[in-house]
C-alpha cells in the first residue's frame, strides 16, 4: 500500500472518489495494524514453533535435534503426565459443573421479579472475581488447613477431618472450591444479563396460557438463554482446562513446588518440564495434547449443551 | 411493583416463607462471596496464631501494622506494589487506545478482507495462552527481554477481546454521518477520530480499562516465567513469595500483605463497579 497519498481529495478532478477511498482504506489498515503485527510475532508465530519443536529434543540452549514423535511418546509414557492428565479432568468437572449450574440457579433468583437490591448482590457476588488468584489461594489455603475452619466446621457437624493439603480428594476439593468461589458469581451475572434480553411479553403470553413457573422455566427461559448456556460453560471449561496457579500456590508451601501429584495439572506439569527441567521439547509436546483436548473438550461440550437446552417442552437431556 | 399483583393472584405465588427463603438464599450466597475478604482481614489483624483459634477468631484484631512490619522484612512490598502498578498501567493504555482504534476501523470503515479480518480476531480468543508460551518466552530470551518488564507489556499491548468489545460498542454510539460530516468538512482521518468518536466512547473506553488493568494486575503465570529478580517481581510474584517462606508458615505476615495489596483494586471495583459490570455483560453478547 505504498500509493503516494495525494493531500487534497480536490487536487485530482477526475477521480477524486477513488483517491479518498484508497485513503481510507489505507487508514483502516493502519488502525487495525498493531493487533496484526503483534499477534504475527507473539500469538501466530509461537504457535506454529510449538508444533515444530514438539518435534525435536531442545533444552532451549544447545541445537535442536529431530527426534520424530519421540518427545509424544516420553510424555504420554510418563505416569506423572497421565496424574496430571486425570487430575485436570477431575478438577474441571467438580469445578465446572456444580459452578454453572448454581450460576444458573443464582441468575435466576437474582432476575425473579421480586429481589430488591438486585444492584447490591451483583457486586457482592461479582467481588470475588477481582481478587487475585493468588490471593484467594492464600486465604482459602488458612480456611483449608489441618486445625483450619472448613475441619472445624465439619468437626462440629460429626463428621471427620479431611486433609484438603495432603489428601488426593482433600487436595482436589479444596483447589476446586477456590475455583468455584472465583468463578460462580461472574458466570451469575453473565447469565443474568442474558435473563434480562428475553422479553417480558413472552412470559406475560405464557401465564394467559396457564403455564406454571416450572413450565415458563423449561419452556422460555433456558431454551432462549441456551446461547448464553454455551458461552458460559465453554468458557469454564477452557478454563478449567488450563487450571495452574491455584494448585501452584496452594501445594508450593513445602518448597516442593507444585508437581505434587494429587494436584498437578497439566498446565504445571508443562511448566516444570519447560523451566525447572528444561525439556523443551517434550513440554511442546504437552502444549500441544492441551491443545487438542481443548480442542476436544469445547466440541464435546457444544454438543452436550446443545442437546441439554432443549427446543422446547420441559424435556430432560 | 406490576410483578407483585400478578403474583399475589396467582396459585404458584410463593408466599411469605418461599420468599423469607429465597431472600436467606440470596444473602447466604453474598456472605460466602464476601466472607474471604473479611478473615483476610481478620487474620491480617491478629496476632501470628489468629488462623488455628478454635474456634475461629472472627474479629478484628490491632496487629495489622506489626504483620506488616514483618511483611516489609520479607519482601519488596512497595516496590513490588509499584511494579505492578507500572506495568499495568502501561498494558492498559496501550489497550485502550489501540483495541479503540482497530474497532473503530472495524466499525466504521469499509476495506477489502475487513469481515475475513475480523473472524480472524475473534477466532484468536480461543486459542490457549499455553500453546505459544515457550517460543514466546525463546523470543524474549533473543530479545533479551527476559526480567524486564518489556516482555510482560508488549506482547500484552492489543488484544482481541478489546477490539471486538470497542467495535461493538462503536457501531451503535458513534453515528455514521457524524463522521462523513467531519470529512466534507476536510477533517484528517485520526482527527475525527480524536475529536468526534473518543469524546462518546469514553464510558466503553473506561470500562475496557478498568477490566484489563484487574487482568493484567492478577495475572500470575507469565510474570513467573519471564521475571528472575526479585526487585523487578509485581505483587502477585511478591505475594506467593511469602508463603513459600520455609520457615513456618505466618498467616498474620501473609494477610496483612494480601489485604494490602487487594484493598486498592476494591476501591477501584467499587467505585466504578457499575460500569465493570456493564462491561463484563455486553462482552457476553458475543455468543
Amino acid at each position: 500500500m505504498a500509493e503516494p497519498v495525494i493531500t487534497s481529495p480536490h487536487a485530482e478532478s477526475k477521480r477524486p472518489f477513488l483517491t479518498e477511498q484508497r485513503r481510507s482504506r489505507i487508514t483502516a489498515y493502519t488502525f487495525i495494524s498493531p493487533f496484526f503485527i503483534l499477534f504475527s510475532i507473539f500469538g501466530l508465530y509461537p504457535i506454529f514453533f510449538t508444533f515444530y519443536l514438539s518435534f525435536f529434543k531442545w533444552d532451549a540452549l544447545n541445537p535442536m535435534k529431530f527426534v520424530g514423535f519421540k518427545n509424544y511418546d516420553l510424555v504420554t509414557s510418563d505416569p506423572t503426565f497421565w496424574i496430571s492428565f486425570t487430575n485436570t479432568l477431575i478438577m474441571g468437572l467438580m469445578g465446572t459443573v456444580p459452578q454453572v449450574m448454581l450460576a444458573l440457579l443464582l441468575a435466576v433468583l437474582l432476575h425473579s421479579g421480586m429481589t430488591k437490591f438486585k444492584k447490591t448482590f451483583r457486586i457482592l457476588y461479582f467481588m470475588p472475581n477481582i481478587t487475585s488468584i493468588v490471593a484467594v489461594t492464600l486465604v482459602f489455603s488458612t480456611l483449608f488447613g489441618n486445625n483450619g475452619m472448613i475441619n472445624w466446621m465439619l468437626n462440629g457437624l460429626g463428621l471427620d477431618s479431611v486433609a484438603f493439603n495432603s489428601g488426593w480428594w482433600g487436595v482436589k476439593i479444596a483447589i476446586s472450591t477456590m475455583v468455584m468461589w472465583r468463578w460462580t458469581g461472574y458466570n451469575a451475572i453473565l447469565f443474568l444479563s442474558g435473563l434480562q434480553s428475553i422479553p417480558m411479553d413472552l412470559y406475560e403470553a405464557a401465564r394467559i396460557d396457564g403455564a406454571n413457573r416450572r413450565q415458563q422455566l423449561f419452556s422460555i427461559t433456558l431454551p432462549l438463554l441456551k446461547p448464553f448456556i454455551i458461552f458460559v460453560s465453554l468458557q469454564s471449561t477452557i478454563g478449567a482446562l488450563q487450571l495452574f496457579t491455584e494448585p501452584y500456590v496452594f501445594l508450593g508451601q513445602a518448597g516442593t513446588g507444585s508437581t505434587r501429584q494429587e494436584g498437578i495439572t497439566m498446565v504445571t506439569y508443562l511448566y516444570s518440564e519447560a523451566f525447572r527441567n528444561g525439556f523443551f521439547g517434550t513440554a511442546a509436546a504437552t502444549a500441544v495434547m492441551l491443545f487438542l483436548v481443548t480442542i476436544l473438550f469445547s466440541i464435546l461440550n457444544m454438543l452436550i449443551s446443545r442437546g441439554a437446552g432443549g427446543d422446547t417442552g420441559g424435556k430432560k437431556a | 411493583m406490576s410483578t407483585l399483583r400478578i403474583f399475589r393472584k396467582k396459585p404458584d405465588d410463593i408466599g411469605f416463607f418461599g420468599k423469607l427463603g429465597y431472600y436467606l438464599l440470596l444473602i447466604f450466597g453474598a456472605l460466602i462471596s464476601v466472607f474471604p475478604f473479611y478473615w483476610m482481614f481478620v487474620v491480617g489483624t491478629n496476632d501470628k496464631g489468629a488462623v488455628f483459634h478454635v474456634p475461629p477468631l472472627l474479629t478484628v484484631g490491632d496487629q495489622f501494622f506489626h504483620n506488616f512490619k514483618r511483611v516489609l522484612e520479607k519482601a519488596d512490598f512497595f516496590q513490588a506494589l509499584g511494579n505492578s502498578l507500572f506495568v499495568s498501567s502501561m498494558v492498559t493504555l496501550s489497550v485502550v487506545f489501540f483495541c479503540t482504534l482497530a474497532g473503530y476501523a472495524f466499525a466504521k470503515y469499509e476495506f477489502p478482507f475487513k469481515n475475513g479480518l475480523f473472524v480472524f480476531v475473534i477466532a484468536t480468543l480461543i486459542v490457549p495462552q499455553q500453546l505459544g508460551v515457550l517460543p514466546t518466552y525463546v523470543i524474549m530470551a533473543k530479545l533479551h527481554w527476559i526480567d524486564s518488564y518489556k516482555a510482560l507489556i508488549v506482547p500484552a499491548m492489543v488484544n482481541a477481546f478489546g477490539i471486538f468489545w470497542m467495535r461493538q460498542y462503536i457501531s451503535t454510539a458513534v453515528p455514521t454521518e457524524l463522521i462523513e460530516a467531519g470529512r466534507i468538512d476536510g477533517g484528517g482521518h485520526f482527527r475525527i477520530f480524536w475529536n468526534i468518536a473518543v469524546p462518546v466512547i469514553t464510558p466503553a473506553m473506561a470500562t475496557l480499562g478498568i477490566l484489563n488493568f484487574m487482568t493484567v494486575w492478577n495475572d500470575f503465570f507469565w510474570p513467573l516465567v519471564v521475571l528472575k529478580n526479585k526487585e523487578h517481581y509485581t505483587i502477585q510474584l511478591a505475594l506467593q513469595q511469602l508463603f513459600t517462606t520455609r520457615d513456618g508458615l505466618d498467616y498474620g505476615m501473609i494477610m496483612s500483605a494480601t489485604f494490602t495489596a487487594t484493598l486498592p483494586l476494591l476501591i477501584v471495583f467499587l467505585l466504578f463497579s457499575r460500569w465493570v459490570i456493564a462491561g463484563l455483560t455486553s462482552g457476553a453478547i458475543k455468543s
